[in-house]
């Protein structure tokens, strides 16, 4: 029955690396580019919460009020005064080293202001509770609030995409940016309100990461890594793959871990190169046309 | 193929005779320079201190390490941020075979570097899967599952590490000097192959793929193949570099031989220097040193200030602080182009 335990939290756990890979996904999706502060900017949004819960005495989940829109606007803002001028032309190089430059940068300032100490979100009592099924099966709540959060950001980024305007010239745009600036789509303002949309849901992550465990400035990196396994596991474009992807990572570090404390992030790692070396579209990708 | 300098006559249908030009005035001058600098610089045990000796082990070390990422991203488009597993693949691969196998330590040295070849088989099979931003973090967590895998092998030390014992069989000052001229070999070994490769059929290939990689392809260039040879050859080279490093510091850990700042020095030399070029690593890993020497002791700060450096070159002078001098003098000390001249 243990392993039907692990299973389960295994899939809790996805639910957060889904929330984190959301992004990454959508920014990808619309305008090709790859954030690789990605990770850094969640923790960002993890340490504002905690510099608002260390002024005001209240509970961190109630931060999600202040912390998402402010990232809301910092993506904004990040996107249309820098990220928008390493998109023109087809050099690959110019948004990998800008956004790494910044992950660097967002790593050391965080590392000014907050020390390297390990830090933590006292979220109270939710934070213990479980729902127990039996002796060796249960619940916690806050696992399962994360995995619900993740499904009802995903199910909401896809109905915005699939239904609104906004969602239908993120999808001309990502088809033909060319074609969708002649329809009269401003490409540099669709693109800041992306990257507004994937720190907001960042903020999300970066708060439950925050409650759920320890963080430190340095763990960005590690939350990119998992938030990209979790996208190629499941297939780009796809952002049913991504919660697929993001359970299916969870679930191998999960078994993993069981298998020796040290195997836990290798096995997640070993899954991620296996769907690479045998299903490089992804679990729910569609197949890549040759090249 | 035309060596260094050799001028090639190409035959011109009517109108007046041209010739392919391959050297330049400044190449001549660097290269009288280059070679009289090497041998100075050969003969430092001589007459430098210690300390100098150990300081530009550190700076030859990490011109090789930058010029290989150079390859890799300035002419193969390959934007890699897991060039640390062959710093860590050498070193741990020295320390296997010079420690567990006996074989000679400098011998070691080189075999070390084709066992990282030889691992980036398998890596570049997969990470050539994904491509631009995917492709550099691919290649991140490519160089995480060598450092997982070697943290949980208990013979190499598992998580903390082994310290080289084949190096306390030569005494302090030999092993000093050796390495000097093992990583001064490094340095000067990874701009003159960079600079040989481009000058061949390889140079052509990369820059007619750099330009326009469809047309290439479409004309016979191996793209793949182009791309995982240079693949391959910045993998052997990161590795003797990781070994020549750890031949140095002696102390080897997986955190530290692995880590994501091998990487991030090779990009922030390179950028700054100007990427895509052969001079830029040199006068990057200058610069570098310089900022390193006078500025590393205020920390994070120093760090938060590189990172803005490589943003703010990347954005407005693309081509680095070499782009700005070639483009005000158009020098060429390392001249990989063919130019069409009237005789």
């Amino acid at each position: 029955m243990t392993w039907l335990n692990d299973v389960v939290q295994g899939l809790l756990l996805g639910g957060l690396y889904a929330l984190f890979a959301t992004g990454l996904s959508l920014m990808f999706g619309v305008m090709r580019l790859v954030n690789l502060a990605h990770g850094d900017l969640s923790i960002v949004a993890a340490f504002i919460a905690l510099a608002i819960v260390d002024a005001v005495p209240v509970n961190p989940l109630w931060t999600v009020l202040v912390v998402v829109p402010l990232m809301f606007g910092v993506g904004y803002l990040l996107q249309r005064g820098l990220l928008n001028f390493t998109l023109r032309g087809a050099d690959p190089l110019p948004p990998v080293l800008v956004t790494f430059g910044l992950s660097i940068i967002l790593q050391n300032l965080l590392l000014e202001s907050f020390s390297a100490d390990s830090q933590g979100l006292d979220a109270g009592r939710i934070e213990d509770a479980s729902i127990r099924l039996s002796d060796r099966l249960a619940i916690g709540w806050f696992p399962l609030l994360t995995l619900l959060v993740a499904i009802g950001v995903l199910v909401g980024l896809q109905l915005v995409i699939s239904r609104t305007r906004l969602g239908r010239a993120f999808r001309a745009t990502s088809d033909d940016p060319q074609a969708a600036r002649l329809m009269g789509i401003d490409n540099r303002h669709l693109f800041a309100v992306a990257t507004g949309i994937a720190l907001a849901t960042v903020a999300v992550a970066g708060l439950f990461l925050g409650i759920r465990t320890t963080f430190t400035p340095s763990v960005g990196p590690t939350r990119l890594i998992f938030a990209f396994e979790a996208v190629i596991i499941g297939g780009l474009g796809s952002l049913w793959g991504t919660l697929l992807g993001g359970l299916v990572l969870g679930v191998a570090q999960t078994l993993g871990a069981q298998l020796s404390p040290g195997w836990g992030v290798l096995a997640g790692h070993l899954v991620f190169l296996a769907v690479l070396a045998f299903r490089p579209a992804g679990l729910l990708g569609k197949p890549v046309p040759a090249q | 193929m035309s060596g260094p300098g050799v001028r090639t006559s190409a035959t011109a249908p009517a109108g007046p005779a041209l010739r392919v030009q391959r050297a330049t005035i400044a190449s001549r001058v660097g290269l009288v320079g280059g070679l009289l600098a090497v041998a100075v610089l050969a003969a430092g045990p001589l007459w430098a201190l210690d300390s100098a000796l150990r300081t530009l082990i550190g700076f030859f070390t990490l011109l090789a390490l930058a010029q290989m990422w150079n390859l890799l991203a300035g002419y193969a488009g390959l934007v890699s941020i897991g060039q640390q597993a062959y710093v860590g693949l050498g070193a741990y691969g020295l320390l296997y075979l010079a420690d567990t196998r006996g074989l000679n330590l400098f011998l070691s040295v080189l075999v070390a570097g084709l066992v990282g070849a030889l691992v980036a088989v398998p890596t570049a099979v997969l990470a050539f899967r994904l491509r631009g931003g995917y492709f550099a973090i691919g290649t991140w967590v490519i160089a995480e599952v060598y450092r997982l895998i070697i943290s949980n092998v208990s013979q190499l030390g598992g998580g903390s590490g082994l310290t080289l014992r084949a190096a306390s069989q030569f005494d302090r000052t030999a092993r000093l000097f050796a390495t000097y001229e093992l990583a001064l070999a490094v340095g000067v070994g990874a701009v003159v192959l960079t600079y040989v490769l481009l000058r061949r059929r390889l140079g052509l290939a990369l820059t007619a793929i750099r330009d326009a990689e469809t047309s290439a392809q479409s004309l016979g260039v191996h793209v793949y193949r182009t791309k995982f040879l240079v693949y391959l050859v910045a993998a052997f080279g990161c590795s003797v570099t990781g070994a020549v490093i750890y031949l140095n510091l002696l102390r080897i850990q997986p955190e530290a031989a692995f880590s994501v700042n091998w990487t991030a020095f090779m990009i922030f030399i390179v950028v700054i220097g100007g990427v895509g070029t052969i001079e830029g690593p040199i006068i990057g890993t200058i610069v570098f040193f310089v900022l390193q020497e006078t500025l590393s002791r205020y920390g994070a700060w120093y760090l938060v200030l590189l990172g803005a450096v490589a943003v703010l070159v990347t954005l407005l002078a693309r081509r680095g602080l070499w782009g700005l001098v070639a483009d005000r003098t158009g020098w060429s000390l390392f001249p990989v182009q063919r130019r069409l001249e009237e005789r």
